[in-house]
């Protein structure tokens, strides 16, 4: 009783997206609710890293890219099953993000940002030239499909419901932790770090953690889109993606448990949506109203709030500080 | 035995010594009190007593083991617990929730636990909450357990930030000036805190400017003056040290 109803709206969330296929015959709109499965799993461990550890990656397009290519590669030149390239690749992402993380988190401010967009476009580099392995430009193709048994992921349906189902396990693993030990660590640390140390929280291993974590998710969700298109290339893992998923973050709002689900469903949809209108105009339209967003929306003091509550006599809409739910995470006061 | 020994500590800036071969202890239970005028030392010893900062030279000893060096959450962990001259309370957090995350030493469950919600970690969360009320009550904040703490006047947030540090059961106290900014009741009620805490058994070192409350307070007092220790003795012999009276009214 107390698990259903304290997770009332993830399963209602989880109920609404795994029936959804059934009302859906065009295998276009299976392929993009597909692909939203695999952005909110990187968008919610970017989230943790960003909202929970106050730590911004500029680079999650490169494990992204570790995921798909590892997956590609460790299956089609070294016949490995496609499960253990997923998992081998999800182990490397996390030694890089280890190797990037540990001299950067150490420092105050960051740093981690400048590391991960240098370490990007690095990636992007080594895709691109490293023809031997990666094929350059042209990309990787003949990439097998998922398989368990006689089950085989390649039919949408079927793979909808494995991608929805640890994107779903993905985000509840956020929920759980936001509320925990290690997420009220992450809390504070984020909103002040010597607070946080005193209290005997060990800041550069909490955020490394995160960080590795958040690598790991992004890492799954580049195997994932790989054994789904069964064809990479480079220009899918370029910085600009990177800002994407940044973006995403942003407009869900920072520190919301339910931020990278609105936040995907945002980026994901929102381009579609116009597109139907006008192509043409898409990305500008796109651009103008994730402004719109950004003002209108996530802050806490925004005017869409402050209205809001003028509607209601002034009373705030929220609850008391503390509960779960909040509003994005305000700028640590140091 | 001392429970916290100074021993020669010296910290250099470049070429400015903000402590120079400073020693004292602490015995268990004492209060004991770090004064002198601003710009003394007295926030940089409580770094390095902390661990946020480290001494040029010297060593510190806490129950007679080195942790000079030793970073801030380890001393935490040691039994070490401070608050802020400037308050660092987690504004947009409950109160309670900041008191929570004071629990973190005494707890143990890594994200595994809290994420897959194993009855071993809803069982901690529990004994983290009864754990944070109590120090709330001891702190005297008990009835804003629920507030939003940037809610809180200033006095109370210094209670908040010593409700916190007190929840993780440490055994030495350190308070960088809790009573800055306070009115005379707000004072008179810190104090009366300060000394339930002790006789709680936890033992304290504080850096106040507020005269009235150190030398009512404290067992024994430690006067800084350009990082050098001029002093140090019950409060009634510093107030008639002739050199402490120099150091805080200038020579003629």
């Amino acid at each position: 009783m107390t698990f259903l109803h304290r997770n009332r709206w993830f399963l209602l969330f989880a109920a609404i997206v795994l029936v959804l296929p059934a009302f859906i015959s065009d295998t276009y709109y299976l392929s993009i609710l597909a692909f939203m499965a695999t952005r909110l799993m990187i968008v919610v461990g970017l989230a943790l890293l960003m909202g929970q550890a106050g730590q911004v990656s500029l680079g999650h397009a490169a494990f992204v890219g570790i995921g798909a290519y590892g997956a590609a590669i460790l299956t089609t030149k070294a016949g490995l099953d496609p499960w253990v390239a997923m998992v081998a690749a999800a182990l490397m992402a996390a030694g890089v993000a280890a190797v990037i993380g540990m001299p950067t988190l150490k420092l105050k401010g960051h740093y981690l940002a400048m590391a991960t967009l240098g370490f990007n476009e690095i990636a992007f580099i080594l895709m691109v030239q490293l023809r031997s392995l990666t094929n350059g430009t042209d990309g990787i193709t003949g990439i097998p499909s998922l398989r368990l048994g006689p089950i085989d992921f390649g039919q949408p349906r079927l793979y909808h419901v494995l991608v929805w189902g640890v994107a779903l396990l993905i985000f509840l693993f956020s929920l759980n932790l936001a509320g925990s030990r290690v997420g009220r660590a992450l809390k504070a640390l984020h909103r002040s770090e010597p607070a946080a140390a005193a209290l005997g929280i060990d800041t550069s291993g909490r955020k490394l953690q995160v960080f590795v974590i958040s690598a790991v998710f992004a890492s799954i969700a580049g195997s994932f889109d790989a054994y789904y298109v069964q064809f990479i290339s480079p220009d899918s893992f370029t910085i600009t993606f990177s800002v994407i998923l940044v973006t995403s973050v942003v407009i869900g709002g920072l520190g919301r448990l339910w931020g990278p689900v609105w936040g995907t469903i945002v980026i994901v949809v929102l381009p579609e949506l116009i597109k139907r209108v006008n192509e043409d105009a898409t990305y500008l339209v796109f651009g103008l109203l994730l402004i719109a967003i950004m003002v209108l929306f996530p802050l806490r003091s925004g005017p869409l709030k402050e209205w809001l509550e003028r509607l209601g006599g002034g009373k705030s809409a929220r609850g008391p500080a503390g509960r779960r739910d909040r509003g994005p995470g305000r700028p640590p006061a140091e | 035995m001392a429970l916290l020994r100074v021993d020669r500590v010296t910290r250099s800036f470049g070429g400015l010594e903000a402590l120079k071969e400073v020693s004292f202890s602490l015995q268990e239970r004492q209060i004991k009190a770090l004064i002198g005028p601003n710009g003394a030392g007295k926030t940089t010893m409580f770094n390095l007593i902390a661990g946020s900062d480290r001494p040029t030279s010297g060593r510190i000893l806490f129950r007679d083991s080195d942790i000079t060096g030793r970073r801030a959450h380890q001393v935490c962990r040691l039994g070490v617990g401070r608050t802020f001259q400037h308050s660092l309370v987690f504004n947009d957090m409950s109160v309670l929730d900041n008191v929570r995350v004071g629990r973190y030493t005494k707890t143990r469950s890594g994200i595994l636990p809290a994420v897959l919600r194993l009855p071993r970690y809803r069982k901690e969360e529990r004994a983290v909450t009864v754990a944070a009320e109590h120090a709330l009550r001891r702190a005297g904040l008990e009835t804003k357990a629920a507030e939003p703490a940037g809610n809180l006047p200033l006095g109370e947030r210094h209670l908040l930030e010593i409700a916190r540090a007190l929840a993780a059961e440490p055994s030495v106290l350190l308070l960088d000036e809790p009573a800055a900014g306070l009115n005379d009741e707000e004072t008179d009620r810190l104090a009366g805190i300060v000394r339930q805490i002790r006789a709680e058994g936890v033992t304290i070192l504080l850096v106040e400017h507020d005269m009235g409350f150190v030398m009512d307070l404290s067992d024994e007092v430690v006067v800084l003056d350009y990082g050098r220790k001029i002093a140090e003795g019950p409060p009634l012999m510093i107030q008639n040290d002739e050199q402490v009276i120099k150091a805080y009214l200038g020579e003629d």
